[in-house]
């Protein structure tokens, strides 16, 4: 398939089943609710070394959020519900109850419901006060800047991590600005985030190494400066290759986000400097989900 | 809305228990059938066609609406236990108006004597009038009051107002009594009158957001102004309502602590401007 003079491979990108949630972050204004945020996502870029991958979803504007201040989304993965459980709550209260103005509620109103503040509630040291609100219980633990107001529980769904493509360019800084255009489109997507840094990573991996101890390891077959000494997947003209890993709450919802992103890429055509768009996989044995590039890609109108 | 209406015909001596008289007990009912259901009055029973006009159209599982016309403060118990469907009452009621009330809507569009809203756990319980003493409070010998739900007054309560409530909300446009939310064990109590002497007396967890500053006890303790945003949690919920308290946005509050005689964290917020 080509699209717009850039190549889609026929191949697929495969992906896992994960447990996710959503927090709503609110703050005295934007800036803070990001503080809060970004702290809350940060060194969540893959549960290989994180434990969660997490990003920032959206903004939302005070008609958006239960207590009428601005606000941000924040999507937390993990690979099981234990691991997203402790690692919300870690989370919650190193970089949200710490946060000036910051307060924390239920993005999903489905699913299980795992603990957002029934257990920060402890660190009021018994002056901590509960308000039951519409069915809701919410926790007020008095802090040095006020009071920190968390909801008790959020909701945890099943999900899927691990969408993704590649972005297969003549050069690494034409490969980087495509990836920056594909992500600006992506933002828009609801329920899906991009967890790596800038929603872009360089350093897709393979399962598996050479050395025991590492059970991935460089995706070696899509390494430009390799393409002469091993089974390389690039043809001599692709200098760098980026990658866009997506993380999203159902399959609908990946597939959205990997057509609005490699759309905004072919629109560019030529001048984009790529030349392929591929997607990375295991042959299909270990993820469930399969993303076909050709099929995702067939009713785009570019 | 077609509804079942009741119009009471009898002059009573006294009081009537009209808990039997809920949407549950009555759908699926003719008016003929529910004209020869017995009802206790003192030592003797009733026929319901005895002291009330029955008339309008039997309820169904979709439409559940009961209106009562005519009545007097000697009718008691009235939606007692309903958990679904509305009852409005077009006159005064007696006491235990919505007595462990467990769905619903019951809209008094008069005067309630003592001990509305009495162990209520779910719904909304409307009173255009005035109420009397242990509004949302416990049934005698128990040890909780209101459990859940929602309770609008749009005049004033007696005294002991939210005693012992547990959960839920009581506002109130007019004034309160003494010992409003005494006993509190949680939950939240508005004023937008006057209130009483010994506010919070003894209250464990629980709020009451006043709009007029009382008379408080030393016991409870003055914690400054500060900006509350849980208030637009609460401001939010109200806005569905119809009622003055939709007209509330401030976040900025003088709290007071206490009851620090019974080692309390509940606490009173005085609205500031």
């Amino acid at each position: 398939m080509i699209i717009n003079s850039i190549k889609i491979d026929d191949t697929f990108a495969e992906a896992f089943n994960m447990r996710a949630t959503r927090v709503i972050i609110t703050a005295q204004n934007l800036k803070w609710a990001y503080h809060a945020a970004n702290a809350m996502t940060g060194f969540a870029t893959s549960v290989i070394g994180c434990g969660v991958e997490a990003g920032i979803e959206s903004a939302l504007d005070i008609t958006q959020t239960p207590d009428g201040r601005p606000g941000v989304s924040v999507l937390l993965f993990a690979m099981s519900s234990k691991v997203l459980m402790q690692q919300l709550e870690t989370r919650m209260g190193q970089c949200v109850l710490t946060c000036p103005t910051a307060a924390a509620f239920a993005g999903l109103e489905y699913g299980d419901r795992i603990n957002l503040g029934k257990n920060l509630r402890f660190f009021g040291d018994g002056f901590q006060t509960s308000k039951l609100i519409d069915g809701k219980r919410y926790w007020r633990v008095p802090v040095m800047d006020g009071e920190f107001l968390c909801e008790e529980t959020t909701g945890m769904v099943r999900a899927i991590g691990g969408g993704n493509f590649l972005i297969l360019a003549s050069s690494q800084a034409l490969a980087l600005a495509s990836a920056e255009i594909a992500i600006e489109a992506m933002r828009d997507i609801p329920n899906v985030i991009m967890p790596f840094p800038g929603g872009v990573v360089r350093s897709g991996s393979k399962v598996g190494s050479k050395y025991k101890t590492m059970f991935a390891s460089t995706n070696d077959a899509f390494c430009p400066t390799l393409k002469g000494v091993s089974k390389s997947e690039i043809s001599p003209e692709i200098e760098s290759v980026m990658e866009i890993v997506i993380d999203g709450l159902s399959f609908d919802d990946i597939v959205i986000a990997m057509r609005v992103g490699i759309a905004a890429i072919c629109q560019l055509g030529t001048r984009s400097g790529v030349k392929r768009i591929s997607a990375g996989n295991y042959g299909g044995k270990l993820g469930p989900h399969h993303f076909q590039l050709h099929e995702i890609m067939q009713a785009t109108n570019v | 809305m077609k509804s079942l209406n009741f119009r009471l015909t009898k002059k009573l001596a006294h009081a009537l228990n009209c808990a039997a008289l809920t949407p549950e007990n009555l759908t699926g009912k003719s008016i003929a059938d529910i004209g020869n259901l017995l009802i206790n009055y003192g030592r003797t029973q009733l026929r319901l066609d005895d002291i009330f006009e029955i008339s309008g159209a039997p309820l169904t599982d979709t439409t559940k609406a009961i209106n009562f016309q005519d009545t007097t403060e000697k009718l008691d118990y009235l939606g007692a236990h309903m958990a679904s469907g509305s009852i409005t009452i077009e006159g005064n009621v007696g006491a235990h108006l919505g007595h462990h009330l467990n769905g619903g809507i019951i809209h008094c569009q008069g005067n309630t004597k003592a001990f509305a809203a009495c162990n209520m756990v779910k719904g909304l319980l409307i009173i255009d009038g005035n109420t009397g003493e242990f509004l949302g409070g416990a049934a005698s010998g128990l040890r909780k009051g209101m459990g859940g739900g929602t309770v609008i007054v749009k005049g004033s309560a007696g005294d002991r107002a939210g005693d012992q409530m547990r959960r839920g909300m009581i506002l109130i446009e007019g004034n309160a009594g003494d010992y409003c939310g005494s006993r509190m064990i949680a939950g939240t109590i508005g004023v937008l009158g006057f209130v009483g002497s010994y506010a919070g007396f003894n209250m464990k967890h629980g709020t009451l957001l006043l709009a007029h500053k009382p008379n408080l006890q030393p016991t409870m303790q003055d914690c400054g102004l500060h900006n509350l945003p849980f208030l637009n949690l609460i401001y939010k919920n109200i806005a569905k309502f119809d009622t003055k308290f939709s007209s509330l946005h401030s976040q900025r509050v003088n709290r007071w602590v206490g009851d620090a005689a019974c080692n309390g964290n509940g606490e009173i917020l005085l609205i500031s401007a």
